[in-house]
């Protein structure tokens, strides 16, 4: 096991929400009367079933209720055993899946403010994403503006999956939102399950659906490229959260051939892909989806081409590693460091403006 | 890519002493009528009134426009006229004799998969079948044929291969990538059994319209986006077939991945198995790790073969595969045709590379082992 740095950044932690209950205090009067006029029950998204092996490491789990949903269980697991400076937090609650927009842009607004109350006001050491309804650009833009102000807002997060690919130009005003902020885009793994969660429909198995992930990752990052999103917002850092990073470089070798042979189409693209990867796009580190021998592994590394991709995260509370071995096998303790602290420092802008 | 050639790359002939084996060949109709000698009255006059729309808007031609015309090398124009591909004359010279091929595996497109009628899509297949003995195999005996098969009606499918079960011109069975469901749904299970029974791979060729937004995030804009999207077809494809226990229920089903790439088959066994791990009490009809399923039963052809950096990325990557299980193709007469005599930027072993031209595509399809 690489030994992990003092002070390390963990890129993405999950804290839940308890029950609809908790957010009640942080929604609007009309929409905590629908809440309960309605039976709004909990927006827990098929990504992560409530009680699935994946879902909550063996021992995070807590005797009753969810995981990770207090600042106290979340220090006591995944902060202080990994010394762990500043974590950022991806509340992962299904606000992508609903389809109304106003109902999407309430839920967002109450899972922001209740952040900001229950978390980050209670734990120094806690940074957050933004959550922002993408069932309506101009809402998720109102909302990043809202929010902007708190620099313990490092990020805006996307799910990899929502209505149309990331790429397509309606969805700039955010990205234009996220580089007037110095805010990065996070893309986390799940679905707004508006489209089937694989190119050829709907699984059988909930195995399918994560393990698909690294699919939708793939045609995101696509789109990004080939949209043009990085010719137009040069400053932007996206940073793909729990999608596995292994398939990279294969996915680039063939992003690039065609590139080559195609960018007639895209004549805005004006760099190699694997350029463009490099100089704006990131990767969590968990899960690490890579070959089982340490060999192996270091042959990908060189793979990559850089040492600068990869983030630090546990991934907490789900279950991608024992122990603390958070870190792979054999990993150079330069390596660790750029992972741990570096990499992620030179990622969030705003990490650092609010570090005592 | 489209440098108008008039003879073969000098070294080809050097490059392939061995004689080499194409795993995706594309015949072409010379027209619409080419089909006509094996469909009945009413399909005739149906494809002339209403045509043959697959599960995408547009009455001819793909969702995406291609990047050239019939997706084709400029230079792959019959002398005689027609479309690329459709001269068995000019595909001998062009291609079958200056590149020393010595297997050819014919993929016909365009042949009636995915057609919303489900009747005329067996109709179409079928005539697609017969016009494949009628002008192709029985014309060179380099060819050999694939069973198409209107894959959404897997009943009519089976019948369809066990067809031709006895007839060794057909040496695989073809569906294309982007099912309406994921491949390993029950839905499909008679065509792997039939498949099974018969001996031969299934070849699952890149396109296709299922009806899906061809990402799990919708539709793209771009052709590039779709052309590099089969990668991911195919992955989730294979998933699916891994995680349904397809390979357990059908232990003799052999898989060929058609014209999507393969240097992504390490990092999605890795993926497969470190999450099956997991999550395995979810699937218990799997016995064995998934990777060991695609180290098995799954082969991929090389076009278009990715290209690397540096020449020991690639050999590393084909080494976490094994050199088994790739099948050289060329996509004639396609555009992003892939030349033998250029595909290995790398030295090789000779073992290697009569595996990679040949070798592999004789142990695979049926009857090839020449």
């Amino acid at each position: 096991m690489t030994a992990l740095p003092a002070g390390a950044i963990d890129c993405d932690i999950h804290p839940s929400v308890p029950s609809v209950q908790a957010l009640m205090p942080y929604l609007e009067d009309h929409w905590r009367e629908q809440v309960v006029m309605r039976g709004i029950d909990e927006l827990n998204s098929i990504s992560y079933p409530l009680n699935s092996p994946l879902t909550c490491r063996a021992d995070w789990k807590p005797a009753s209720g969810r995981p990770a949903a207090d600042v106290a269980t979340v220090a006591r697991e995944a902060l202080d055993p990994f010394r762990t400076s500043v974590a950022i937090a991806n509340c992962l609650y299904g606000v992508q899946l609903l389809f109304s927009e106003d109902m999407g842009a309430a839920f967002a607004r109450a899972v922001n403010d209740w952040m900001v109350k229950e978390w980050l006001d209670r734990e120094p050491r806690l940074r957050a994403s933004i959550v922002v309804p993408t069932q309506n650009v101009e809402m998720a833009v109102d909302e990043i503006n809202r929010c902007a102000a708190d620099k313990r807002f490092v990020q805006v997060l996307l799910l990899v999956s929502g209505d149309t690919p990331l790429g397509r130009r309606h969805h700039w005003p955010i990205y234009a939102a996220c580089e007037k902020h110095g805010l990065a885009v996070g893309i986390h793994a799940g679905s707004s399950y508006h489209n089937p969660p694989t190119p050829v429909g709907w699984p059988s198995y909930y195995t399918e659906d994560y393990v698909g992930q690294a699919q939708a990752f793939q045609t995101q990052l696509t789109s990004l490229i080939c949209e043009g999103v990085f010719t137009k917002f040069p400053n932007l850092k996206v940073v793909l959260l729990e999608s596995g990073f292994t398939w990279l470089p294969a996915h680039l070798w063939r992003l690039t051939k065609y590139w080559r042979g195609l960018r007639m189409e895209i004549p805005w693209v004006d760099r190699a892909p694997g350029d463009i990867v490099r100089s704006n796009v990131r990767f969590s580190l968990q899960p690490v989806d890579g070959p089982p021998d340490q060999a192996s592994l270091l042959k990908l590394f060189d793979h990559l081409q850089s040492d600068e991709l990869l983030l630090f995260s546990t991934d907490y509370p789900h279950a991608q590693f024992d122990g603390m071995a958070a870190l792979p096998d054999g990993l150079s303790a330069e390596l660790a460091r750029k992972i741990a602290i570096d990499n992620p420092r030179a990622t969030y802008a705003r990490l650092m403006e609010t570090v005592a | 890519m489209n440098e108008i050639r008039s003879q073969a790359t000098p070294d080809v002939q050097a490059a392939s002493k061995v004689g080499v084996g194409d795993g995706d060949i594309h015949p072409a109709r010379k027209g619409p009528k080419d089909f006509h000698p094996w469909l009945s009255k009413r399909w005739q006059d149906h494809l002339e009134q209403y045509g043959s729309p697959a599960r995408q808007g547009w009455q001819v031609g793909p969702a995406y426009p291609k990047s050239q015309p019939n997706a084709s090398r400029r230079d792959a124009y019959p002398p005689e006229g027609g479309r690329p591909g459709s001269s068995l004359e000019f595909m001998q010279s062009q291609h079958l004799d200056a590149n020393n091929i010595e297997l050819g595996i014919l993929n016909p497109l365009g042949s009636g998969q995915g057609v919303q009628n489900p009747e005329l899509s067996a109709a179409l297949c079928h005539a697609t079948n017969e016009w494949q003995l009628a002008e192709w195999t029985s014309k060179d005996n380099r060819l050999r044929a694939s069973v198409v098969v209107p894959y959404e009606d897997p009943v009519a499918s089976a019948a369809e291969i066990r067809r031709y079960a006895g007839n060794p011109a057909f040496v695989q069975v073809l569906l294309l990538s982007r099912t309406a469901e994921p491949m390993g749904s029950r839905k499909y299970w008679p065509i792997y059994k039939a498949a099974e029974e018969a001996g031969m791979p299934v070849g699952v060729h890149a396109f296709g319209y299922g009806g899906n937004p061809i990402t799990p995030g919708g539709w793209p804009s771009y052709y590039i986006e779709e052309m590099t999207g089969h990668s991911q077809s195919q992955q989730a494809g294979l998933t699916s077939l891994v995680v349904e226990g397809v390979f357990e229920r059908f232990p003799a089903l052999k898989m060929v991945m058609i014209e999507a790439g393969f240097a992504w088959a390490p990092s999605l066994a890795w993926r497969l198995d470190k999450h099956w791990k997991t999550l395995r009490s979810e699937t218990p009809h799997l016995k064995r790790l998934p990777s060991e399923y695609l180290r098995e039963k799954v082969w991929w052809t090389t076009q278009p073969m990715e290209e690397t950096e540096s020449p020991a990325r690639l050999a590393e990557t084909i080494e976490w595969m094994g050199w088994d299980r790739l099948i050289f193709a060329t996509d004639y007469p396609h555009w992003d045709f892939d030349d033998p005599a250029h595909v290995l930027p790398m030295k090789i072993s000779e073992e290697q590379r009569r595996a990679f031209f040949i070798g592999n595509a004789r142990k695979v399809y049926r009857g090839c082992a020449g």
